[in-house]
């Protein structure tokens, strides 16, 4: 063994050196106390201290608010027109909400990190148990864990109650798998199983300094004894208890910390998802600019209008109104630059601050819906949708791309076993024969197929989970148990081969127990674990195999090439099928051979530096020249409706793309079962086996490449953009690409003429109506999602998948969705949506897609329109010519601030959250309507001119027609003459009353909430009038609304003229509701009368009938 | 029992509120509430703007428009109304003299302008000052005022608000009442006789009532004291500079002195646009027989102190009846008859349009 002195020259960087229960090992031996971060959790982004400047600081980096801040400012230091509460007071609240809601997140951090920090956990320290806060473990610290309480910090196992030092776990809430998962002890230290032992123990533990990965751990344990040598003894992954993980089945276990607090690889792990931002998002913001332009420029004109009106004296400073003693003496540059600023501040509404809390609000609340849904719950599972973020929700809405995994997202996921082939001869269950297991389509060597079995029985992960009552009767236990593994295929394979006579009865002190066919109990192990191929070394009584499973690809170069034939010609008609298949091989060893292998093993293990590849390297040695005994198929069931959600995708000119890591056939069958390529859909193909292996494969690619952009390219003339969308009646192309054939195609190996090949390959792919891409890795799923992501006009594009292969293109994707599937639940934790099945998409994008883009683009506009148009414009009248006058608002200050925060705020609201202009049960079922909200159509240019325009028209309206009406000013019967307030107030009411019902007839869905609050708002407006001009408020300077609104009512002329303008303002809007109604009816009349809804059932050759909805319509 | 109780909630799909959630507490799984409004299933009114519901309306709404409008017409166009520019721009007016008056020229000027009523004025009559030119509605002139001085505060009154500035405070004194406003307020004199018989028999004017109420009574107040001696309330304070004489000299009659003299109350109420006219006496009828004012011949007796030829403004005198809606305006009358006359017209072409599409697509289907 090494000696201590040689490991710590070896280990002294990139490496910690952790001492057992802080005990001095030896004196030689310099020990530099190396520092390490304490156990404590910190999740939480504030501190008492640092919330208020940090959180402001955060919440003005945001340039809206940033914007809001400085108007504010100015307001305060120059003298404006506006008080600075208008903008104040908003501001104020906007960030309040905001500080509250996230401070509110954060206490909840704060407690879930004391709730981990504080918690009890047992230290022992000099022999003695020392019950201490899981915060104030140190690494080195012995920790003792009890059953079913998590590790407070990464431990290395050192001692279990049960003597073979193992113990299960499981990590359900750190990867989402919820088997029991063993776990070893060190070897040499398993017996020292109680609090007095334990303190004995000297050693010293090296290992890597932390790193993410939790499925990766490489480390070294040094034990010293008296007058001994010190021993040394590897560790790996199989050693470490994770900070997260729960003991399990197992009374309690001794470990040293050797990484804490933020340093352990949950904590590691941890970190939060980028923010995603929407395309509406993106709009506001263009919409904001434009608005910003048009406020410096309004600012500028009226600033040199005014100065224009100001150079005739008279005009300046008439008799009856001089200027300030201040203002006189002030330089007229900076006179100038105030009235800018002034004029800036008058018009700052044009910016709408409670649109942004509105927006926040409406997707808050309305992600409710999503999760609320009973459609999208699953009684299997229990468990309805799940909303991770609530900022995409309108995304849902403008879906282009949807990339999907196959496996547990296309499929069930759950696998039957469907046949099995031993020596090229096929096996498959029949239910007729009851005795005989196997129905034999030829026969082959009873040894072979007993070997075949054992190797099925054996060469797993699969554990056995007790039933609720644990009455430890084996016979009892087979009816009880249930298997429980991370992969579903060994499931299947497990109970097939338990329906022919073997059947698994699980782990025993490290030794497998099979029951074979003639119910004898037999034992095989040790079991030491293999690695990717899913191989394992079984030792039989008397012999020492090596079995070894998995896909064809692999096993076949490793078996001896002639007995591939027959078995090969079987895995090919399977996955034709759309079965997956698995190879099983084994080697015998002799007793010597089997000697070099573990020490060869050992050694590898042994290695600090590169283990994985040494141990790639020895099992790449032990696995060749293996026998092929046979192979298995598995069916992974469609999920239900995945066929016709897939149509419903189609029909909404959504373009779906598989991306999986199955093999080609099995996947192009899935994809026919799915309707993803229909019957007459012309495949084009780039795999490997099209391109073939040889040096010349990139010539032949491009070959390929150019004669399918051609066939491509004649189809769909150049400059057709606008049947991007739209349904072609004519040939359907489908592409067929692996992942070998991509990764040429994106990383060329040379730099010459193919580095053109991604732009073709690209074009191709996006005339294609549907895309399977086979034998993808993670990070290619991603990198095809950012290859179309980036592509002209930056499609919208949506991921689902449901396993942990999948997470890097949900988060690569504008919109992730997971599926709660049985892959674990990394998937669904790192999307920002999740459902249970794949059907529900269809409800999720069609329905709820569809109403929360209509919702908030109409929230968006109106918040623009409302704000903009209707304040400002009158504000800006004023400035005409006409009645030229000084910077003077036309609303007092109250309903300024009122205005947005309580008059109109609500009815919005509420109509983003309840509206829908057309029935849900219609979105689902008729999935053309989602065309029509494409490309963010709500929120274009067009869209928001007119509402800018019919803005600009209501504020004309308003602001003539309550000029020409006070031309006389004298409204009342008794003679008396109403002011400059009245006309505001009644320019107020309009706008109020005007904005309100404009909503009202956008209003297609009335609910109670939606009257209460519009007619809620408009009462409120007319009751907070009264009140706020009847009485004499002692904090105001001014007492400019007293009983203004009062003498208004009671003038017979204000009643008419309010009546008519709002009548006047909202006409062009019903005459266009009219004129769309008509014009709509008159065109499904022509359309639909020859071409009616088409409806029939199309079996598919697979099995499956599907039920299609044709509707495609000619618009005339 | 918690699942079995919720399927069977499911099954009959009534929704029948939160009860199964109280009901199951934490037990009952994460199952969605099957509550109409979380399923987005509220009974709801789904209105749609049809051909066929809004034509009505259009006929409605212009024919009740169209009425409307008319009778408004009509009503604006009874009323009587003079107006006299008494500037005196022109070089052939009698107050030609007096344009360039300044605020403290004494003897003040006086003209005397003649005028025919051809209509008798049947009902009461009210007479308006008009201004042009002035803008009342400019921001700095709308603050500078202070509304807690004018409501009787003693703080206030000797200690004005910053907003009255330059106007605050004179010779060391405050002014009171502070500010533009009232600083600039309106102080010609206008008297109306009738001229009947070469003999000038002056018409009552009413100087009471030409002011809100609540103005009068509530938002102005005088300083609280002995009511009857203003002099001393006012004592500590100055005129404003414009002023010819104090606050409390607006008026002999204590009830229309100080803060609460209507005529000043009235001027307070800054106007909305740069031409205003604000209400400056009442002529009562006295009784059913005779007219207000006779159709004949008027003389205006102007004491004319107001200059606004600086800047390039009018003076006018108006005499007006009012109505129900209140002075003459035909500008509601118009829009009304234009509204409902446009309404009317959208709803036959409406008419047309959908009685042809009707008819085109009967047709159009027989042949496909």
């Amino acid at each position: 063994m090494f000696k201590p002195a040689a490991l710590f020259a070896f280990l002294c960087f990139g490496t910690r050196t952790v001492l057992v229960g802080h005990r001095p090992v030896s004196e030689t031996d310099a020990y530099v106390a190396q520092k390490f971060c304490d156990n404590r959790i910190v999740s939480s982004k504030y501190t008492v201290w640092n919330f208020l400047p940090k959180n402001l600081f955060e919440q003005f980096r945001r340039i809206a608010n940033f914007y809001f801040l400085i108007i504010f400012l100015v307001q305060v230091i120059v003298d404006t027109p506006t008080s600075p509460v208008t903008s104040g007071l908003p501001l104020f609240f906007v960030i309040t909400v905001t500080a509250i809601k996230q401070g509110y997140e954060d206490w909840l951090r704060h407690r879930a990190d004391n709730e981990v920090n504080k918690s009890n956990v047992f230290v022992i320290e000099n022999a003695k148990q020392v019950r201490k806060e899981s915060e104030k473990i140190k690494v080195g610290d012995i920790v003792e864990v009890k059953a079913d309480e998590t590790f407070p910090c990464d431990l290395i196992f050192l001692a279990s109650s049960s003597p073979d030092g193992t113990c299960y776990v499981t990590t359900a809430s750190l990867d989402g798998e919820s088997n029991f998962k063993t776990h070893y002890a060190v070897r040499d230290t398993t017996v020292l199983c109680t609090h007095e032992t334990i303190d004995s123990l000297a050693a010293t533990i090296e290992c890597e300094q932390p790193q993410p990965d939790l499925y990766k751990f490489v480390g070294r344990i040094n034990i010293y004894r008296s007058n001994q040598e010190p021993i040394a003894r590897s560790l790996g992954p199989e050693n470490l208890l994770l900070k997260g993980a729960t003991l399990k089945n197992t009374k309690k276990i001794y470990g040293v910390a050797v990484y804490t607090g933020m340093e352990t690889k949950m904590a590691l792990n941890y970190q939060g998802k980028s923010q995603k931002r929407s395309a509406v998002e993106k709009s506001i913001n263009a919409f904001l600019v434009v608005y910003l332009c048009i406020l410096l420029s309004k600012a500028t004109v009226c600033t040199t209008m005014k100065y224009v009106w100001q150079s005739n004296p008279f005009n300046d400073e008439p008799w009856y109104n001089e200027k300030t003693k201040k203002e006189k003496e002030a330089f007229k540059v900076l006179r100038m630059f105030t009235d800018f600023l002034s004029f800036m501040v008058l018009f700052n509404f044009i910016i709408p601050v409670s649109m942004y809390v509105t927006v926040e609000m409406q997707k808050f609340l309305g992600s409710f819906f999503i999760s609320w849904d009973k459609e999208m719950y699953d009684e299997e599972i229990k468990e309805g949708a799940l909303v991770n973020t609530s900022d995409l929700n309108e995304e849902l809405g403008q879906v282009e791309y949807v990339f999907t995994d196959k496996t547990g997202t296309l499929t069930e996921n759950s696998m039957e076993f469907i046949e099995c082939c031993i020596d090229g001869h096929k096996y498959k269950e029949s239910i007729s024969e009851v005795d005989g297991p196997l129905k034999y389509y030829g026969k082959a060597e009873k040894c072979r197929e007993e070997l075949f079995l054992r190797a099925l029985c054996l060469c797993h992960t699969v554990q056995i989970k007790e039933g609720d009552q644990v009455d430890g009767l084996i016979e009892h236990l087979e009816h009880r148990s249930t298997y429980i593994s991370s992969s579903p295929d060994e499931i299947a394979l497990v109970k097939g081969a338990k329906k022919y006579g073997f059947s698994f009865l699980g782990l025993e002190n490290n030794y497998m127990k099979v029951k074979n066919q003639n119910n004898e109990m037999e034992r095989y192990g040790p079991l030491q674990h293999g690695h990717k191929h899913g191989s394992h070394r079984q030792a039989l009584p008397g012999k020492l195999l090596l079995f070894c499973k998995g896909a064809d690809s692999s096993i076949f170069p490793r078996v001896q090439q002639d007995e591939i034939q027959q078995t090969k010609a079987h895995v090919d008609r399977n996955a034709m099928d759309g079965y997956r298949t698995l190879c099983v091989a084994f080697k015998e060893f002799s007793q010597e051979e089997y000697d070099q292998i573990d020490k060869q093993l050992c050694e590898a293990k042994m290695a600090l530096q590169d283990r994985e590849e040494k141990m790639a390297k020895v099992f790449e040695d032990i696995e060749a020249n293996m026998h092929l005994i046979g192979a298995t198929a598995v069916e992974d069931k469609l999920q239900e409706q995945a066929a016709e959600t897939i149509e419903a995708l189609h029909a909404a000119g959504m373009k779906v793309w598989v991306l999986t890591g199955d093999k080609m056939e099995t996947a192009k069958s899935t994809c026919y079962a799915c309707r993803l390529f229909q019957t007459n859909t012309e495949l084009l193909e780039l795999t490997t086996k099209m391109v073939g292996d040889s040096e010349r494969r990139e010539d032949r690619l491009h070959e390929l490449l150019m004669e399918y952009h051609k066939k491509l390219l004649q189809e769909f003339p150049k400059n057709s953009g606008g049947l991007k969308r739209s349904l072609v009646l004519n040939q359907e192309y489908g592409l067929i690409i692996d992942g070998s054939t991509l990764s040429l195609i994106l990383n060329p190996s040379q730099d010459s003429s193919s580095s053109n090949y991604k732009t073709i390959f690209l074009q191709i792919c996006l005339k294609c109506t549907a895309v399977l891409c086979c034998r993808m890795a993670p990070l290619q799923k991603a990198q095809i999602v950012r290859m179309v992501k980036s592509t002209k006009g930056s499609p919208i594009t949506l991921s689902i998948g449901d396993g942990a292969n999948d997470v890097s293109m949900i988060l690569e994707a504008h919109v992730g969705i997971g599926i709660k599937g049985k892959e674990g639940r990394q998937a669904s934790r790192n999307s920002d949506y999740a459902v249970p099945k794949f059907k529900h998409l269809r409800k999720l994008l069609l329905a709820h897609g569809h109403l929360y883009y209509v919702r908030i683009a109409h929230l968006v506009q109106y918040f623009f329109y409302k704000v903009r148009i209707c304040i400002h414009l009158t504000q800006f009248m004023f400035f005409l010519p006409l009645t030229i006058k000084s910077i003077k608002p036309l609303y007092d200050a109250a309903y300024l601030t009122m205005y947005n925060i309580c008059f109109t705020s609500l009815p919005i609201l509420a109509y983003s959250l309840l509206e829908q202009h057309i029935n849900i049960e219609t979105l689902t079922s008729d999935p053309q309507l989602y065309m029509k909200i494409s490309d963010n159509a709500m929120l274009q240019w067009k869209p928001f001119l007119y509402w800018t325009f019919l803005g600009a028209f209501e504020g004309l309206v308003f602001f003539f027609g309550v000029y020409f009406l006070f031309q006389n000013s004298s409204l009342e019967d008794n003679g008396k003459v109403f002011g400059n307030w009245t006309f505001g107030t009644i320019v107020f009411t309009i706008l109020v009353f005007t904005v309100t019902l404009k909503l009202a007839l956008d209003t297609r869905f009335w609910t109670w909430m939606n009257h209460f609050v519009i007619w809620g708002s408009l009462a409120f407006y007319v009751f907070f009038s009264f009140f706020w001009g009847g009485v004499i408020w002692p904090f105001l300077k001014q007492q400019r609304m007293y009983f203004v609104f009062a003498h208004m009512v009671t003038s017979l002329s204000a009643w008419l003229a309010i009546i008519l303008l709002i009548f006047i303002s909202l006409f062009p809007e019903i005459l266009l509701i009219v004129f769309k109604n008509v014009r709509r009816k008159a065109q499904v009349r022509t359309a639909y009368a020859p071409c009616t809804l088409l409806s029939c059932r199309v079996s598919s050759t697979s099995g499956f009938s599907s039920k299609i909805l044709l509707l495609y319509s000619i618009s005339l | 029992m918690a699942v079995n109780y919720s399927a069977k909630e499911d099954a009959d799909g009534h929704p029948s509120g939160g009860l199964g959630a109280a009901g199951g507490g934490a037990a009952k799984t994460r199952k969605p509430d099957n509550t109409a409004f979380k399923q987005q299933r509220l009974p709801a009114w789904q209105p749609i703007l049809t051909a066929g519901t809004v034509l009505p309306a259009f006929f409605v709404i212009g024919l009740v428009f169209i009425p409307i409008g008319i009778g408004i017409f009509v009503t604006s166009n009874n009323i009587r109304e003079y107006e006299i520019d008494y500037t005196g721009i022109e070089p052939t007016s009698p107050c030609n003299k007096c344009l360039n008056v300044s605020w403290n020229s004494t003897p003040s000027c006086t003209c005397t302008i003649n005028f025919t009523l051809d209509h008798p004025f049947e009902s009461n009559v009210f007479m308006y000052y008009g201004l042009s030119n002035f803008y009342q509605n400019h921001r700095r002139y709308v603050k500078s005022r202070d509304d807690s001085q004018l409501n009787g505060d003693n703080g206030s009154l000797l200690n004005p608000s910053k907003e009255c500035e330059p106007y605050r405070t004179s010779e060391n004194k405050p002014i009171a009442p502070c500010g533009a406003i009232a600083n600039s307020m309106f102080n010609d004199t206008l008297v109306l006789y009738r001229i009947d018989n070469e003999t000038r028999i002056p018409i009552h004017l009413n100087k009471k009532g030409i002011a809100w109420w609540t103005d009068k009574n509530v938002k102005f107040r005088n300083p609280s004291g002995d009511a009857n001696n203003l002099t001393a309330l006012f004592q500590k304070t100055t005129k404003p500079v414009n002023w010819p004489k104090p606050v409390y000299m607006l008026d002999s009659d204590p009830d229309n002195n100080g803060f609460i003299n209507e005529d000043f109350i009235v001027w307070m109420r800054t106007a909305a646009l740069p031409t205003f006219r604000k209400l400056y006496r009442l002529i009562e009828r006295k009784n059913n027989l005779q007219p207000t004012l006779e159709a004949g011949q008027y003389s205006l007796d102007i004491t004319y102190n107001y200059p606004v030829h600086s800047f390039d403004g009018r003076k006018r005198m108006i005499l007006s009846t009012i109505s129900w809606m209140g002075g003459k305006n035909p500008f509601l009358g118009i829009a009304y008859i234009t509204v409902g006359s446009i309404c009317f017209f959208l709803g036959v072409v409406l008419l047309i349009i959908h009685h042809k599409y009707g008819n085109r697509n009967t047709s159009a289907d027989i042949p496909n």
